[in-house]
């Protein structure tokens, strides 16, 4: 196992901008600061020693503290699917998940995903077949609809057919609407991953 | 956003006893409706009491043939249970519809029968609103009110529950479990939520200081069932009008139907009317829209939501259909 890597300095405050008009508004402030706490995660196999506060937000936390820029914050409120990350193994939506609760699970973020599926070198077939069918515009969203694509390919409930996968990714907005060439990608990666089933 | 402090529980004993001894204390399950609302400032909690850790997870077969839920059993474990699939096909298709892949992953049982309205002036805290600050106000009731209810309103208030897995429970009849500092008790689920009245920021009858356990469904009734939520996309959006039907057939007759509604009213609605209007009557497209009819007698439209007394009743219509087909299959 590797080594834990100790973040001893930033507090994983919510990122100004999207909420600091309410930020502003005074009943908005709790009148005691909270203590920051020491938290462990295990993120894309590596465990980091983390100082944050209790309302820490995971997707603040990977992206500030961690510096995992790849996971997107779109909405900040379960809407859009850009802040998708796995834990063991299943799609989450990060914007709406406390950090100190995640301890002891593993976390998987698009820096992570090819290795954790055992592709060492190299990418993800599903991060293949984004590039070969040009799956994405502007690209922001797209982070997001691969961790949910790859979870959802593996998921045994899931079928394979275009009604069942548009539904299973129906939680991932693309903005640009490259939805058709997603969905084909999405469709020939399943298809190399899991053969004829 | 706002701090809290944070602790977690290992037993039920331990979060019970937690909530009464503080006020401003809200349990976290998936922390889907309750982060989405801390971040807009809507919910105000001092402390956030994590219950993941409580052993509220199972999904188990009483001898009596009902289905024991833990609250804190996800969405997505739920609707893909053996058991609800083939005996409960309308609590899985209503919870299939809701939400996306990843939220029905974090959402559980529990937090779903608690999550809140998506009236938009209740998100906004800028807005008055007699939900959110009892006194201030409905800012929907001569504003945007489009997606707001039809039954069971007040004066004081017109949001409609959001939920879809408590419409499917309704239908298939269930009584959910609450334990609290003075012990456990039991609730019909169709009493469980409250209608707005004077008080719209009473939403159901839970204590201070309880917690929900478990669901318990009822036995089977068989039967066809089905869910129909119609929206304005065709998924990842809550329901404009949703019906839930469960149909038993004597013959070519209607022996049993149980029916409710989402979308259109203020909690998870039974239609008692609809269903005594179908009882002993032919399986037809004529009793079907008599039913739909009689649930809509009382629903009262505001400016912009007229157009759901018309989508509720076409609602009923094909739900019964489908939910027919599939009892004579
Ligand atoms: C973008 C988006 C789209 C959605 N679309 C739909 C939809 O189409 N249909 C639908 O039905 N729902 C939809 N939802 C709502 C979602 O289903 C709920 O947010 C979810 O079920 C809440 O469960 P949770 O475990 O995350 O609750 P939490 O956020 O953890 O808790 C919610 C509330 O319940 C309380 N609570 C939690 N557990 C218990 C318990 N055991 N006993 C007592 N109190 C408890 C908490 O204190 C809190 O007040 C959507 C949500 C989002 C964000
Ligand atoms: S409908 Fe209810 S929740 Fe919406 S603004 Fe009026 S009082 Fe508030
Ligand atoms: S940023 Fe999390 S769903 Fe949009
Ligand atoms: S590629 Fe631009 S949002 Fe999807």
């Amino acid at each position: 196992m590797a080594p834990v890597i100790r973040h001893s300095t930033g507090v994983g405050f919510c990122t100004p901008g999207a909420q600091a008009d309410i930020a502003e508004r005074p009943s908005a402030v709790s009148g005691k600061t909270s203590e920051t706490r020491r938290i462990t995660l295990t993120v894309n196999g590596q465990q980091h020693d983390l100082q944050v506060t209790p309302n820490a937000i995971l997707l603040d936390v990977l992206r500030e503290q961690l510096n995992l820029f790849g996971t997107k914050k779109g909405c900040d409120h379960g809407q859009c699917g850009a802040c998708t990350v796995h834990v063991n193994g299943q799609s989450v939506n990060s914007c709406l998940l406390l950090a100190c609760m995640q301890e002891g699970v593993d976390i998987v973020t698009i820096e992570g995903l090819a290795e954790s599926a055992g592709f060492e070198q190299g990418h993800h077939p599903v991060q293949e077949a984004f590039l070969e069918h040009d799956a994405y515009q502007c690209g922001y969203c797209t982070a997001g609809q691969m961790m949910t694509a790859s979870a959802v390919i593996n998921d045994d409930t899931i079928d394979g057919d275009e009604v069942s996968l548009r539904e299973a990714l129906s939680g991932n907005i693309c903005r640009c609407g490259a939805y058709k060439n997603i969905l084909d990608a999405v469709q020939s990666a399943r298809g190399k991953m899991r053969g004829g089933q | 956003m706002r701090q809290f402090e944070l602790e977690s529980v290992e037993a039920i004993d331990q979060a019970v006893r937690h909530r009464r001894v503080h006020d401003g204390q809200a349990f976290i399950a998936g922390g889907t409706t309750l982060l989405d609302l801390v971040k807009l400032d809507v919910m105000q909690p001092e402390k956030v009491v994590d219950v993941t850790r409580l052993p509220l997870k199972r999904i188990e077969l009483l001898d009596d043939g009902r289905l024991k839920i833990g609250a804190l059993v996800s969405n997505t474990e739920l609707a893909k249970h053996e058991i609800v699939m083939r005996d409960y096909p309308v609590i899985s298709e209503a919870l299939l519809s809701g939400a996306s892949t990843g939220l029905r992953n974090m959402a559980s049982t529990g937090g779903n029968v608690m999550q809140r309205t998506r009236c938009p002036y209740f998100r906004d805290p800028d807005m008055p609103c007699n939900k959110r600050e009892p006194g201030t106000g409905c800012s929907a009731i001569d504003g945007i009110n489009r997606n707001h209810a039809v039954l069971g309103t007040s004066e004081q208030c017109i949001a409609t529950h959001p939920s879809d897995m408590c419409v499917g429970m309704v239908a298939a009849g269930a009584t959910l479990v609450l334990e609290g500092p003075d012990g456990q008790r039991e609730v019909a689920f169709e009493d469980y939520h409250l209608l707005p009245g004077d008080t719209p920021e009473r939403e159901h009858d839970l204590k201070p200081g309880e917690l929900i356990t478990h669901v318990i469904l009822d036995a089977p009734r068989g039967g066809g069932q089905h869910y129909l939520k119609l929206r304005d996309r065709a998924s990842y959006e809550f329901a404009l009008a949703s019906c839930a039907a469960v149909v038993n057939l004597d013959g070519d007759n209607i022996g049993e139907a149980r029916l409710a509604l989402g979308g259109v009213a203020t909690k998870p609605w039974r239609a008692d009317a609809a269903e005594a209007a179908l009882k002993g009557q032919p399986a037809t497209q004529e009793s079907f829209e008599r039913a739909a009819e009689a649930a809509f007698s009382d629903a009262v439209a505001y400016s912009h939501n007229g157009f759901k007394i018309t989508l509720g009743k076409q609602a009923i219509v094909r739900a019964l259909r489908d939910a027919t087909a599939r009892a004579r299959a």
